[in-house]
């Protein structure tokens, strides 16, 4: 689940050379919108994930739109606290009672939890959703950005964004297209996440956010492959850490990680040394 | 005219750039803008293809204004902008690369005869066409960047510096590329540091001196003038 939303890290990244640190909170919107999908609605499941992940995709291209692009020219550290504005707006306006509201909220299980035995390990149809719907997008995913026009677009925009644009590459709505496909993933992932651990506030995109954002940089951030194996790493740190170890040191864990990585290899298991353009 | 460019200005901040540039390309033409280094050349394929912003003046082709568009429309309407040697993306195989060209046409089957075309006019491209573009020489880069261009299938081609970096045997294959390009109907305005090559492929020229054109006339009479000569074709006793 960390790999949905280190993703989309790791595309605008690609993109934009920003660290889009609202990126947590618009997963946090997407499980929101997937709450109410189910409590107040009662769509059923595929809806559900159609709803987050368009709701999510929509709010990602707005921010981009208002808040981000018109500082596209300006000082990268100037992008980055606003990214971090954007994030705190987001936590802090949809915990007033009018939006969402400050309160933990139970996500309704939208189906029963069964357990399977395959092979010695146990296996809940939760665990099987969560594998396959990620499967799923990172298929999707992989499709998009290898065989797709606008994939295309998206790497060379990616690489010199004057030059695609000379190719006729429309470089602002590539960009638009690659924050909306980075939050749909998130939104899925707010979905998942919903189903698993069933209780959901509006600050619940901060450590998830965080951690993504350790695994995509721990990968190699702008590099796909390297956000899912960043991922799949973080999560298997964790998950050692709590069996072996203790709960308490799970995300102490996570930033030794990070930190480590920083000082190590800055630019990640599959990252590439990019000088940044002047 | 397929080309009219009238009093064009151009500011890079508080620094004028460009002052009242005006120039026309007609079809069919060779034109060349030959300077010095900063003398406005890069910048007036750049406010053409609408990569840098333009203050003042009017850019006119083939009857539609397109001063102030952005340059995903601009090359939708026909002008491939060729930027200096290394413009490739570096992330991509050649062969993609020279699909970028294609991004904008329809038919699939015809960027692929285009791609043939490019092929066969650049065989050691077609060596080359599954290793990645940043790996290329900088010939091989300024090839694909033309071939790119190719695929772009443009009336007017901007050329910018194509025989910069490159040894002397390199410099007049492209040349002889770019005489090529033309015979098969495409106009080019071709800028350049290297005038005496510029001067003997084009048709007619300007000379551009800090943002201004000083000088114009057909180009086998600039390669005669005892300024030109003097300043940019290294003749110390024009």
């Amino acid at each position: 689940m960390y790999a949905l939303i280190a993703l989309g890290y790791t595309m605008v990244y690609g993109i934009v050379r920003l660290i889009n640190f609202a990126h947590g909170d618009v997963f946090m919107v997407g499980a929101f919108l997937a709450f109410y999908s189910v409590e107040k609605l009662h769509l059923p499941l595929p809806a559900v994930f159609a709803v987050a992940a368009g709701g999510s995709a929509f709010l990602a291209v707005v921010i981009e739109r208002v808040a981000y692009r018109p500082l596209r020219n300006a000082p990268k550290i100037a992008a980055l606290i606003t990214a971090i504005g954007v994030s705190l707006f987001l936590e802090y306006f949809t915990a007033l009672h009018q939006v969402f509201g400050p309160n933990y909220y139970a996500f309704p299980r939208p189906f029963q939890v069964v357990s399977l035995e395959i092979g010695g390990i146990t296996v809940t149809n939760i665990q099987g959703i969560i594998l396959l719907a990620t499967l799923v997008s990172l298929g999707v995913l992989q499709y998009v950005v290898h065989r797709t026009k606008v994939g295309r677009g998206m790497r060379a925009v990616s690489h010199d964004d004057v030059t695609a644009g000379l190719m006729g590459v429309n470089v602002n709505a590539v960009i638009s297209f690659t924050f909306a496909l980075g939050a749909a993933l998130a939104g899925v992932g707010g979905v998942l996440y919903g189903i698993a651990y069933p209780q959901i506030n509006t600050f619940m995109g901060v450590m998830p956010g965080l951690k993504a954002f350790t695994a995509a940089v721990l990968g190699g951030i702008g590099s796909i492959p390297g956000a899912v194996l960043g991922a799949l790493i973080m999560g298997q740190s964790e998950t050692m850490t709590t069996a072996y170890l203790s709960s308490t040191y799970r995300d102490g864990i996570a930033f030794v990680l990070l930190i480590a990585v920083l000082l190590w290899k800055p630019t990640g298991i599959l990252g590439k040394a990019r000088t940044e353009k002047v | 005219m397929l080309l009219t460019v009238d009093h064009l200005s151009v500011f890079y901040g508080s620094i004028q750039a460009l002052r009242e540039v005006s120039f026309t390309v007609a079809k069919g033409e060779i034109v060349s803008l030959i300077g010095a280094n900063g003398a406005g050349k890069s910048t007036t394929l750049r406010a053409l293809s609408g990569v840098v912003r333009t203050e003042a003046g009017s850019i006119v082709h083939d009857g539609t204004s397109i001063a102030g568009l952005p340059s995903h429309r601009i090359a939708r309407l026909g002008i491939a902008h060729v930027p200096e040697g290394r413009g490739v993306f570096g992330n991509m195989s050649v062969r993609e690369n020279l699909e970028m060209g294609g991004y904008t046409r329809s038919s699939r089957e015809e960027v692929e005869e285009s791609l043939e075309q490019v092929f066969g006019l650049f065989p050691r491209l077609a060596e080359r066409a599954h290793q990645f573009a940043g790996t290329l020489s900088g010939g091989e880069q300024q090839m694909l960047v033309i071939g790119r261009g190719l695929v772009q299938k443009p009336d007017l081609m901007l050329l910018d510096e194509p025989s910069m970096g490159l040894s002397p045997l390199l410099v007049s294959e492209i040349f002889r590329m770019i005489a090529e390009i033309n015979k098969a109907g495409t106009t080019i305005l071709l800028v350049e540091q290297n005038a005496s090559m510029a001067l003997a492929v084009a048709d007619r020229a300007y000379v551009l001196e800090t943002g201004k054109i000083v000088l114009e006339g057909m180009a086998s009479d600039l390669l005669e003038d005892p300024k030109v000569r003097a300043a940019y074709l290294g003749d110390e006793t024009g």
